[in-house]
């Protein structure tokens, strides 16, 4: 993780201040000690870049129904167009449908930078659905980046075709290193003509995985390792695949929390296994974090998601919608490149500022030397962010349905995550169920201290502050990270950050 | 002598490229085994290829009619807790309709 190191000394915040777009050292986001070459790469794919995924789109198509292992937090059964999670879809298409859809949503969101193949089972048990989508899409759409997600079973034997393909990203669910524990996560794998049960299946599994990461890395090929953390099973096992993920070439880890529902049919949500608490989930990534660059911004969306990391516009973009658009790409490409451009030029921009804001992390970390503080009294502070998108604070605390969860400490402002909410207010009929919604919300933001919004209204005011959140909108249309860093700055000048237990001890 | 598909089938096509004798055919509303062509894979693989991969315990059955897979082999989901998962969407149903209503 590189971040802004604001007690370190002034120099570093000084030379922040000349940097290119996208090769800044104080980047806040995760990719910020990356290679140029990958950084080239992943700059304005919203599923790699922290920054990027406030600006870029991606979508999913569901051409690859079928899979070849079994998951144990995966129901089979999928198809619910209320559920928003991996592996779940509404209609699945065929390889020419989903060309087709892609281009509407290219021509119709110029934001969307990215297609991903995802599912709703492992779209390398699908190759030749999977490849000629990609094939086509290859000719007619070249602005588009592709990637795919798989299990790793086949892996191996896919290598070949998706460099052919001109797949430069691959992201590969590891979930353990050990067959032992990959006997807990996986009942059985279809191999070689049979399908074998348990520890022997779990040992070929894991064997292909690792195998097809070195072959993919051997060929410069992007690889992010997504690992679902599975509390009891293998929280503290990840730590290792971290290690091992990385040592292979793998450039970026994303510990995501298992998802168990009884209502959704799977074996861990039939068994009650828990979910990870956020503080678990962040912890874990923590930990990671110290062998290789973690990623925190995913939403494990469906396998046919539409839009902006966070958003699902997938509705607008059905089969019977698609039907009846007709679409120039050759016109809407020039468009897309306008966008595209017009985007990098604000983040260009939004970078010259950051180097203007260091002075107000300079001033901090003056203050605070001269505190006579030692550089870590100041305890770190969790804030929650609504955002639509931009790197603003732009939502409404009642529209949004979910919060970006930032870090403030003395050592500088870190992305941690985001958590899902129903929004509190969505107007009209649904307005009844307010009080039940703030419920909710303010249960997902524990342990945040500060809540920032563009407006934030009366009734949900006193709950919140009730709850120890403070509601802040004086920071509307700014972006995140500087109004995080001056509400962190406005409770240090009020004395509002000595080490909680030393402010216990006071009033004790 | 073949193997067939029943309405439980959750059109996943993992099943059809496998077929040695092409016997399976996307059809409405489910995937089926044309019972001319299927020969359960008898001289081909060990395992009846349709039944090793399908994820869907009791999708595919035999030619007495029995299932391949039996309900909890493949995802370890006991009838119990299959009673219970169906409690579960129930009263998630119930819930909706309740807010829906209120």
């Amino acid at each position: 993780m590189d971040l802004p190191v604001l007690n370190s000394n002034q120099e570093s915040a000084a030379t922040s201040g000349g940097c290119a777009a996208h090769s800044c050292g104080s980047t806040d986001d995760q990719l910020g000690h990356l290679p140029e070459h990958i950084r080239a790469k992943v700059h304005n794919h919203p599923c790699y870049s922290e920054q990027a995924h406030h600006y870029f789109a991606r979508m999913h198509v569901a051409v690859a129904p079928a899979c070849n292992i079994q998951c144990h937090y995966c129901n089979r059964k999928y198809d619910c167009s209320n559920e928003s999670r991996p592996g779940v879809v509404s209609e699945v298409l065929t390889p020419d449908q989903a060309v087709k859809k892609v281009m509407a949503v290219a021509a119709n969101i110029p934001q969307m930078t990215v297609l991903g193949i995802a599912g709703p089972g492992d779209p390398l048990a699908n190759p030749e659905r999977t490849f000629a989508t990609f094939r086509e899409l290859t000719e007619k759409a070249p602005d588009i980046k592709l990637c795919v997600s798989t299990n790793g079973l086949a892996l191996p034997e896919s290598v070949e075709e998706l460099s052919k393909a001109n797949i430069d990203h691959v992201t590969i669910t590891i979930n353990c290193v050990d067959p032992d524990i990959g006997a807990k996560i996986y009942p059985w794998v279809f191999w070689k003509n049979k399908r074998i049960m348990g520890r022997e299946g779990a040992a070929i599994l894991i064997e292909q995985q690792q195998k097809g990461l070195e072959m993919l890395t051997a060929r410069g090929i992007l690889v992010k390792v997504n690992s679902v953390m599975i509390p009891g099973v293998n929280d503290e096992h990840l730590v290792e695949v971290s290690k091992v993920v990385k040592a292979k070439g793998a450039f970026l880890h994303n510990v995501m929390p298992l998802i168990a529902e009884p209502e959704h049919g799977t074996f861990y949500g039939l068994m009650g296994q828990p979910s990870p608490s956020h503080d678990e989930l962040q912890k874990l990534q923590d930990a990671c974090a110290g062998d290789m660059n973690m990623m925190r911004h995913c939403r494990q969306c469906r396998a046919d998601a539409v839009g902006l990391l966070g958003e699902d516009r997938g509705q607008e973009f059905t089969l019977d919608k698609i039907e009846d658009m007709e679409i120039d790409y050759a016109v809407a490409m020039v468009k897309r490149a306008e966008v595209h451009a017009q985007i990098a030029k604000e983040l260009e921009e939004k970078d010259k500022a950051k180097a203007a804001s260091a002075e107000i992390k300079a001033k901090l970390v003056a203050i605070e030397g001269a505190s006579r503080l030692t550089p870590h009294a100041l305890r770190p502070v969790l804030m929650a962010v609504a955002t639509k998108g931009g790197g603003v604070i732009n939502q409404h605390f009642g529209h949004a349905s979910e919060f970006l969860i930032y870090e403030a400490s003395p050592s500088g402002v870190r992305f941690i995550g985001h958590r899902k909410t129903m929004p509190y207010c969505e107007g009209g009929a649904t307005c009844g169920d307010g009080e039940s919604a703030l419920d909710v919300t303010i249960r997902e933001l524990a342990g945040c201290e500060v809540v920032l919004c563009s407006k934030v209204g009366y009734e949900p005011w006193q709950p919140l502050e009730a709850a120890g959140i403070q509601p802040n909108g004086e920071h509307a249309m700014e972006p995140i990270e500087d109004a995080v860093l001056a509400v962190y700055e406005e409770m240090r000048a009020a004395g509002k950050l000595a080490p909680k237990s030393a402010t216990a001890q006071k009033v004790a | 002598m073949a193997l067939e598909i029943i309405e439980s089938c959750v059109n996943c096509y993992a099943c059809e490229p496998l077929c040695p004798n092409d016997a399976i055919y996307q059809a409405s509303p489910h995937f089926l085994i044309d019972p001319d062509k299927c020969t359960e894979c008898l001289g081909d693989f060990d395992d009846a290829q349709c039944a090793s991969i399908c994820p869907i315990e009791g999708a595919i059955l035999d030619e007495t009619g029995v299932a391949l897979n039996l309900p909890g082999s493949l995802t370890g989901i006991s009838t119990e807790m299959l009673a219970k998962y169906q409690a579960a969407v129930e009263a998630t149903y119930q819930a909706a309709l309740a807010a829906k209503t209120a």
